[in-house]
């Protein structure tokens, strides 16, 4: 859990962040969005004091940040970086066992953590004796990710952790990140210019602007009851998709049909509309099968899903 | 005199001790300078490139120090550290330090930025970030700074030798004094290849990946000390007196050659340039060298000249050489020479090179002031008869002699006189007057029969010992071959000289050479 109260941070006469406060609950992930230059690499970086706050206090699981020591507090607090900022004369195994290293683990024990890491990162066991230089580029950000995860930090915070990757490798390791069982146990502070990014794996979305918070919320939140113009500005071109792609089967479950016998594959209603409209058209079947929790079976074709998904958007945009 | 047809390998077998010892000498010097600039070098490096403000003026101030030629900052470095290893490896270890410095910052600051964040978010202290992090990422390009300096250090170390500090120097200026070959190369080939070997290790260095490059550096500092430890000061029999004799000197037969032969000299011996070896003997770093009987220095530095009482120095005595179709033309010529004859000896002429070397008088004003006191002055009769050429070699005494000759010609005769003063070496002299270029130029009877007539070492050996047999053969001889004719001797001996401070051979009661070896064989 991550308390920030009234951090600022100025340079010369330039204001980076301007008296900003937020919550990070315990196993959220919070993203902090906005353009280049809005502060939201600022304040990450203040959370670990890799840059020191000039006023403000900030509390990682109870505890003074600006109290500890800097480097025992950076020990216990992964971080990503967009470059992955891999130590180009360490082989991969020595990058990752930079922080149990310092921290005075056991070799065994920390032979036994990489290889489970590497195993759910996907990465190959021979890589392990490789150069970073001799990996590509998703890789290197597995290794970089493997390398935050390894002393089991609460905490991590993500510098814009997929920048540096092309879209392709950087879509499959999205999913990869959100499918990752690890992931969901910490709490997790992400940095991101990428709204679509933001969308898809943010709990809640801090949007930034000019040093200050300009909302902070769910993205139906952000999406759905904008707090000012600058929130409804900064979405308005991928709205469309952005709503496809947070409204579930279950948020428009009333609305759609029951079936009245089901056989086949049946799906799970936590899939996004958007996730149903790619099961239709990539099957090439007309109709899907959700089964809910309580064993209600609906049956859904594309004529369905679209009129449900317009009558919960008016529903939403009338409250 | 046969080392023209001496092969270069068979001077290097012949010396192969010096050259070896040499060579060691010469790693050692490279090596200590070197250990010491990458010690304050790196640091340095290091400092400026965590504060960046700092790092104009330390690299401004290191690259200033690198512009000041070698022979001058060996120069400056006497008075403060004297001669010897001491102010060698200072003044390599600063030619040594700006490639250090300059690589070490320009290879931290060129570290990829994010790398650095990594190493600090990932919890390192500043000094892991700097010795896991920084430091290695930045060896190949601190290697690099470290080879140019090596470089730099093998070819600075060669002027080690004019300070007395050794080195393949001690070949390099000791051929060039003696025109000697096979001693330059003897230098010079060595030096190269080290510079060379060197330059191609450290150059292999840089290509190694950075897992053999971690094995390296630990290797790198045992093998620095190891060759450093190959400089070992040039010691030898144990007095307590300490010699500095001129690279020219320790080769000749007529120098230390023949000290050791005919004297059995044993004597604590350095090699040092003639421009610092004066001074080094009045500030006490040197008791004995080997100088010039009519240096003005003797005078400026209170020192004295011990007899060489078994004559192994040939004589050196000055007197006019004219062609003797000049003397037909001139008929006044021979006895206007002649009216310096016998005036001038040692001391005075000391004195007159002193005045010019140390007080810095015209030549024209101490040769003047010569006549004027030995009532040989004369106005010029401004005549215009023809024109007498007067040749003169390029040191402050031939000066002094063209002068005068010029002078007395002037104020006796009616000739014109043209003097073409500065006339690089002997041969470029003697080459002059025999191609009629001019008409006579002082010459010494040492340098006729050594340079110029050559004859075997076995009359040399029999003649040299008197000063008149010298005379007399090298006056016959060159009438006979060149048709030159030898005048009068001026009166002084410009010959080799040992000599030591006034005082101490007062104390010690050493006048000559052969109290010098007696009272270091007692001591």
């Amino acid at each position: 859990m991550i308390e920030v109260k009234g951090i600022s941070k100025k340079y010369g006469e330039t204001i980076a962040v301007n008296n900003i406060s937020f919550e990070v609950k315990a196993h959220e992930n919070l993203i902090l969005l906005g353009t280049s230059g809005c502060g939201k690499t600022t304040t990450l970086k203040m959370l670990n004091r890799l840059i020191e706050p000039d006023n403000g206090q900030i509390f990682i699981n109870g505890e003074d940040v600006i109290k500890q020591n800097p480097e025992k507090l950076r020990r216990g607090v992964g971080y990503v970086m967009q470059n992955t900022g891999l130590f180009p004369h360490y082989t991969i195994e020595e990058n990752i066992s930079v922080v149990p290293k310092l921290l005075g683990w056991k070799k065994s024990e920390t032979a036994n953590r990489i290889n489970e890491l590497i195993e759910k990162l996907h990465l190959p066991q021979d890589s392990l004796k490789l150069f970073p230089n001799q990996l590509s580029g998703g890789q290197q950000q597995r290794v970089g990710l493997a390398r935050a995860l390894v002393a089991n930090p609460s905490v991590l915070l993500m510098d814009e952790p997929f920048g540096a990757l092309d879209n392709v490798t950087r879509n499959s390791i999205r999913k990869e990140f959100k499918d990752l069982e690890e992931l969901k146990r910490k709490t997790i502070v992400m940095v991101t210019h990428d709204v679509q990014e933001a969308f898809e794996l943010g709990d809640r979305i801090c949007l930034m602007d000019k040093g200050e918070i300009m909302q902070i919320g769910t993205p139906k939140e952000l999406l759905f009851n904008p707090a000012n113009n600058f929130s409804a500005k900064f979405l308005e071109g991928e709205k469309l998709a952005l709503e496809f792609k947070i409204i579930r089967i279950e948020d428009v479950w009333n609305s759609l049909p029951e079936a009245s016998k089901v056989d086949g594959i049946r799906f799970s209603p936590e899939l996004t509309v958007w996730d149903a409209m790619e099961k239709l058209q990539s099957a090439n079947v007309s109709e899907l099968i959700f089964c809910s929790k309580e064993g209600v079976s609906k049956k859904v074709n594309f004529h369905d899903l679209t009129s449900a998904f317009n009558q919960f958007k008016n529903s939403h945009l009338h409250e | 005199m046969n080392e023209q047809q001496q092969t270069l390998w068979q001077f290097m077998l012949l010396e192969s001790d010096k050259l070896l010892n040499q060579t060691l000498q010469h790693i050692g010097l490279t090596f200590i300078s070197l250990i010491f600039a990458v010690s304050i070098g790196l640091p340095l490096g290091v400092l400026i490139a965590r504060k960046r403000r700092l790092s104009g003026a330390v690299l401004g101030i290191a690259g200033v120090l690198q512009t000041i030629p070698s022979i001058a900052l060996l120069g400056f470095m006497i008075p403060v550290l004297g001669i010897g290893a001491k102010p060698a490896i200072v003044a390599l270890l600063i030619y040594a330090l700006l490639p250090i410095i300059r690589n070490t910052y320009t290879g931290i600051i060129g570290i990829d930025k994010h790398v650095i964040e990594a190493a600090k978010a990932l919890g390192m202290s500043k000094k892991q970030v700097l010795f896991k992090i920084e430091l290695p990422l930045a060896m190949p390009v601190i290697l690099a700074g470290i080879r140019t300096a090596t470089v730099i250090n093998v070819g600075v170390a060669t002027l080690a030798s004019y300070i007395a500090a050794g080195g393949l120097g001690e070949f390099i200026f000791g051929g060039i004094s003696l025109n000697n070959t096979n001693m330059i190369l003897a230098g010079a080939i060595p030096a190269a290849l080290l510079a060379i070997i060197l330059d191609g290790l450290l150059g292999l260095t840089q290509k190694l990946n950075f897992k053999k490059l971690r094995k390296l550096l630990f290797i790198l500092p045992f093998s620095l000390l190891i060759l450093a430890g190959f400089y070992i000061l040039p010691t030898a029999a144990g007095s307590d007196l300490k010699a500095g004799f001129t690279p020219e000197f320790m080769g000749r037969q007529d120098g230390d050659l023949g000290l050791k032969s005919a004297y059995g000299l044993k004597i604590k011996t350095v090699v040092i340039s003639d421009a610092v070896m004066y001074k080094a003997a009045f500030s006490k770093e040197l008791d004995v060298i080997s100088g010039y009987s009519t240096d003005g220095r003797l005078k400026a530095f209170g020192l004295k000249i011990l007899k060489d009482d078994k004559g192994i120095f040939p004589p050196y005595y000055a007197a006019p050489i004219v062609l003797e179709s000049s003397l037909k033309k001139f008929p006044e010529l021979e006895q206007t020479l002649n009216l310096l004859s016998g005036k001038i000896n040692d001391s005075v002429m000391t004195d007159l090179n002193y005045r010019t070397d140390y007080l810095h008088q015209t030549p024209t004003r101490v040769a003047k002031d010569f006549l004027v006191d030995n009532k040989l002055f004369k106005a010029p009769k401004n005549g215009n008869g023809d024109v007498v050429k007067i040749g003169s070699k390029i040191f402050g005494e031939q000066y002094i002699l063209a002068e005068i000759y010029s002078m007395l010609i002037r104020g006796n005769t009616n000739y014109r006189v043209e003097t073409k003063t500065g006339l690089g070496g002997t041969k470029i002299c003697f080459d002059a007057l025999i191609n009629n270029q001019i008409d006579f130029y002082p010459e010494y009877t040492g340098t006729g029969l050594l340079a110029i007539l050559k004859p075997d070492a076995k009359l040399v050996a029999k003649i040299t010992p008197d000063k008149d047999e010298t005379y007399n053969y090298v006056s016959a001889e060159f009438l006979k071959k060149y048709k030159i004719k030898w005048l009068k001797p001026i009166g002084f001996n410009n010959s080799y000289a040992l000599m030591m401070r006034q005082k101490q051979s007062a104390d010690i009661d050493v006048n000559s050479i052969t109290d010098l070896k007696n009272y270091l064989d007692k001591n």
